[in-house]
């Protein structure tokens, strides 16, 4: 009788049966709407189901509507990990956008190469595609190209002396890596190199630490979501002097809503779609930049942000390949994917390889800006 | 020098904050014997209550009081499910307000957000400059506060019949309810007056920490970690302890390893516990305050 | 030497697990359960650990998600053979149970509470700054399983050695409850006094309990890493833990089977959940609640009339 509770409870589990008819194409997404990353997350959440709407409005793909199928982390790699599989086995998806950040997408990446079927993900660290791995894409700028951008603009501006202050989540670690060995090429020297949990809320012993450190020059803030928006605070609260840095991980005006004035000043690397309107005509991807902007403010009301681009990018390579393949077959969308060229991507101008899972073109795809007066400025 | 006493006082305005946590664990113990777990989550409802109504454009003031009310209502309601609970051993009381702890965090994530939220600081952007180091305002309301919540319990408890017989209830309560003093009634405030304490610490470290669901966890079992360090058994113990456990802290983070920050706490928490269970205070006041 | 019994209660579960496999319909349910499986195996060392030798643990987790990582490591890093480091981790985990048993039990309720809970914290921190071995915050990989060179990878082999193993942990403890030493862990548990009074060294076999459980919790901790091909902090957290201990009260602390239903509702619940994703920590809280005033011996409790001869330890 006691194990008759049991059964009920098993039963329960079984009862969510799923009846699919088969007549759409599911297409799984894994973001971080809700938490720490949710400024990532949740502009890519929207992007996601407004254009799968609007690519079913226009009739679909070979003639089937498409099913987003997507789930929600709260950026931890674990559920990452158990909502991969139900993504897989469960609801039976041909393809998987997504995670929002760099430490989920490396949780699950054994997993798509397993199950064999494509994932494009829209997350910085440059480990997700170096070394390559069959069936695993991304569409975002890596944090190695941040940091070579940023090592640039201090050689430029003769900052030799950067102290270091990163998250440990997945791309601040990763970031913070390629950071060190790229900065001996500009000749950049490493003073401090503090760290903070992706849930701190409070970073004042650290950078009282880079305070009091001799001769810093400038300080880089490897990291995304609301660690960098803390820092920013807390650097302004110490009253610290020196230029600030921040990766594409900020790159979203909620960013400069949390930190508040303290972001006054800030200079990031950014996916160029935040300031499209203010982008060159000649800029290769200034159209298709500006019309994703245009629409996302439209039909959300808020303002646009790099990571609702990564999101567009990546359903639109999918949706590409998968037109192109004429089938469903994970293996044919993969080899699809890799034969991606000139796409013109929010992002930038894509064009993938065997050998490069990423294709982004850093010129087209990266700016460098200036926050000021709680707005962007494109720094010429 | 001047780093080490950036260090202190950065270390000073969080241990008080501790401290108010502590202090609440040690009242709502000394009167019931109850370990409320729930203690953190209490701070964080001062906090995200106080957020959410300064957004809904209440003054300053009333956006307080009303903060302090809902949380204080709150602790009232975990008494009544304590006093309803048909088996009060330890165990089940434990799990109780661990229980209660969660409910309160699936009621903050459903009513509010996931988000973290910040407040404006109540005393503006402004800092004091002591020997180098810097001494915001709002850390300095929260050390003022915090000192005066203090002298307000001990006089509450010293001075006033009704803090005295709490005392008495704490001390046998059959004699209490010999001497009419209704028992109920003296838990059920208890729970009130901890929970907000602790909401007063919430709100007062919003402006600097932010606040967002999830903060309650951390600040819950650090309060109470400060509460054991001074000893369960003195209220004021825990103010000893949380400036203990503040000040450790920073000055691990800032000389040793910012990673192992949070763990301070509890190594020095088990140490206690194995050295000297009944707390700092054990051997000097032999009856609670 | 007295026979080692079969109880009926382990037939039924037995048969039940045989059946199950018919209603898995896709290998998302049969994770759900084969995690059940390995929650009951923790739980049912937590049980003995509380109902039976009355001591409170909120770090079981910790100690299953340590014990992973240290299986999960020693193939990972230093390329030990998966049995290799499994044994490893059982063996280090026994001997650090056993030294942190001795201060930590003499304490009592509530401090005893705490002690472990500091502890489980600390494993929780150490595990997620030690990134260079762990993975930090966003954990690691854990390869798969291969016993004697058979590689594990289908879902029902998982199962098979998930339902075999909780059988036989349950059989290996309800001989124990019956046996002389069973006896006495009973009479610590009633009183401490008396059987240290008739010369029962009580520290000794305190520790033996906590030990035990610790040891279980290590082995379906590592199994489960390597089931799961992943593993984070997360499963060394005090949320992790406090699930565990609401999983031995919700089904009924000091029932061997109780603490098999508990862990299977509470594995499941999260899953029947997800149509309501935002109220799932609510609804959680909420019937932790509600068991502890209203069914504060558990779900068991409510079946206590169909009395199918449980083991229980009587209170």
């Amino acid at each position: 009788m006691k194990k008759l509770l049991q059964i009920i409870a098993v039963g329960f589990a079984l009862f969510s049966t799923t009846l699919t008819a088969g007549d759409t194409i599911k297409i799984g997404a894994i973001v971080a709407a809700t938490g720490p990353a949710s400024f990532l997350g949740d502009p890519e959440l929207k992007t996601l189901k407004h254009y799968t709407e609007k690519i079913n409005a226009a009739g679909g793909i070979n003639g089937k509507k498409l099913e987003l199928v997507a789930y929600d982390t709260g950026a931890n790699p674990k559920k990452a990990v158990t909502f991969t599989k139900r993504l897989l086995h469960k609801d039976g998806v041909v393809a998987i956008i997504g995670p929002s950040t760099s430490g989920e997408t490396m949780a699950i990446i054994p997993m798509m190469e397993k199950a064999e079927v494509p994932l494009v993900s829209m997350a910085g660290a440059v480990a997700i595609i170096n070394p390559v791995k069959k069936y695993i894409f991304k569409i975002v700028a890596t944090d190695r190209m941040a940091c070579q951008r940023i090592m640039q603009d201090l050689k430029d501006r003769k900052l030799t002396n950067l102290a270091l202050i990163s998250g440990s989540g997945g791309f601040g670690k990763s970031m913070r890596k390629q950071c060190k060995e790229v900065a001996p090429e500009y000749g950049i020297k490493i003073v401090a190199d503090e760290t903070y949990g992706k849930k701190d809320t409070d970073m004042t012993a650290q950078l009282l630490k880079i305070k009091n450190t001799a001769d810093v020059q400038a300080v880089l803030n490897p990291g995304f979501g609301q660690g960098p928006a803390i820092v920013t605070k807390n650097f302004a609260q110490l009253k610290l002097t020196q230029p600030l840095y921040q990766s594409h991980g900020v790159a979203s005006k909620k960013y400069i809503e949390i930190a508040g004035a303290a972001a006054e000043g800030v200079r990031l690397v950014s996916p160029p779609v935040v300031v499209a309107d203010k982008l060159d005509d000649s800029h290769p991807i200034k159209k298709t930049a500006l019309a994703y902007k245009n629409e996302y403010e439209k039909s959300t009301g808020s303002q646009v942000s790099s990571f609702g681009g990564h999101a567009y990018d990546a359903l639109y390579v999918i949706t590409n390949a998968i037109k192109a393949a004429g089938s469903e077959d994970p293996k044919k969308i993969r080899d699809e994917i890799e034969k991606t060229k000139n796409f013109a991507g929010v992002d930038g101008m894509v064009t993938m390889g065997a050998e490069d899972h990423l294709g982004l073109d850093t010129k087209s795809g990266m700016v460098l800006l200036d926050i000021k007066g709680g707005d962007w400025t494109i720094v010429k | 020098m001047t780093e080490l006493f950036a260090f202190l006082l950065s270390g000073i305005t969080v241990g008080f904050v501790y401290a108010l946590v502590g202090m609440g664990f040690t009242v709502i113990y000394n009167s019931s014997g109850i370990i409320n777990f729930a203690q953190g989550e209490f701070v964080m409802a001062g906090g995200m209550s106080m957020v959410f109504i300064l957004a809904a454009g209440v003054p300053l003031v009333p956006a307080f009081a009303l903060a302090i009310l809902l949380t204080a209502l709150l602790g009232i309601l975990l008494w009544k499910l304590t006093d309803l609970s048909k088996d009060s051993s330890q165990v089940s009381l434990i799990i109780l307000t661990l229980g209660f702890a969660i409910f309160l965090r699936g009621l903050a994530e459903v009513v509010f957000d996931k988000e973290l939220h910040t407040i404006p600081s109540f005393v503006g952007d402004g800092s004091l400059e002591l020997y180098g180091a810097i001494l915001s305002y709002q850390s300095l309301l929260i050390i003022a506060v915090s000192i005066l919540i203090v002298i307000v319990l001990w006089l509450f408890f010293k001075k006033t019949t009704l803090g005295k017989a709490m005392i008495a209830a704490s001390d046998n309560v059959e004699a209490a309810k010999l001497m009419g003093i209704n028992i109920k009634r003296i838990l059920m405030l208890n729970f009130a007056i901890s929970a907000s304490i602790a909401a007063i610490g919430g709100v007062l470290l919003t402006p600097i920490t932010s606040t967002n669901y999830e903060v309650g966890i951390m600040l819950g079992l650090k309060g109470f970690a400060a509460a054991i360090i001074g000893g369960l058994s003195n209220p004021f113990g825990a103010v000893l302890g949380g400036l203990i456990l503040g000040i450790m802290e920073v000055l691990v983070a800032g000389y040793l390893s910012s990673e192992y920050k949070d763990a301070v706490a509890f190594v020095i928490m088990l140490a206690i516990l194995f050295f000297r269970p009944g707390g700092i205070f054990s051997n000097l006041k032999a009856q609670r305050v | 030497m007295k026979t080692l019994k079969l109880s009926r209660s382990l037939i039924i579960l037995a048969v039940i697990l045989i059946l199950i496999p018919f209603f898995m319909s896709n290998d998302f349910y049969y994770e759900i359960v084969i995690v059940a499986l390995f929650n009951s195996m923790i739980v049912i060392g937590l049980n003995l650990l509380m109902g039976y030798a009355g001591q409170i643990s909120l770090a079981h987790g910790a100690f299953a998600g340590l014990g992973g990582y240290i299986s999960a490591v020693l193939v990972g890093h230093f390329g030990l053979p998966p049995l290799v480091s499994i044994g490893s981790a059982l063996v280090f985990m026994a001997l650090f149970a056993y030294i942190i048993s001795k201060p930590i039990l003499k304490l009592s309720g509530h401090y005893l509470a705490m002690a472990t809970l500091g502890i489980g914290v600390i494993i929780t921190i150490i595990l997620n700054s030690e990134e260079e071995l762990t993975g930090g915050a966003d954990g690691m990989s854990v390869e798969s399983l291969t016993l004697f060179g058979f590689e594990l990878s289908e879902s029902w082999q998982w199962y098979l050695l998930a339902a075999l193993l909780l059988l036989f942990i349950l059989w290996l403890i309800e001989n124990l409850i019956d046996s002389p030493l069973g006896r006495i862990l009973r009479s610590i548990h009633d009183s401490e006094k008396a059987s240290s009074s008739v010369g029962v060294d009580v520290s000794h076999y305190k520790s033996i309990v906590f030990v035990i459980s610790v040891v279980i919790a290590t082995l379906a901790g590592s199994l489960y890493a390597f089931f799961s091909g992943f593993i984070s902090p997360q499963e060394a957290s005090f949320n992790h833990s406090i699930e565990l201990v609401v999983m031995v009260v919700l089904g009924g602390m000091g029932r061997l089977y109780g603490a098999v239903v508990g862990a299977f509702i509470l594995t499941a619940l999260p899953q029947l959940l997800t149509s309501f994703e935002e109220y799932q920590t609510l609804i959680y809280g909420s019937i932790i609640i509600l068991v502890m005033i209203f069914m504060p011996k558990g779900v068991i409790s409510l079946f206590d009339r169909f009395d199918m001869g449980s083991h229980h330890a009587k209170s």
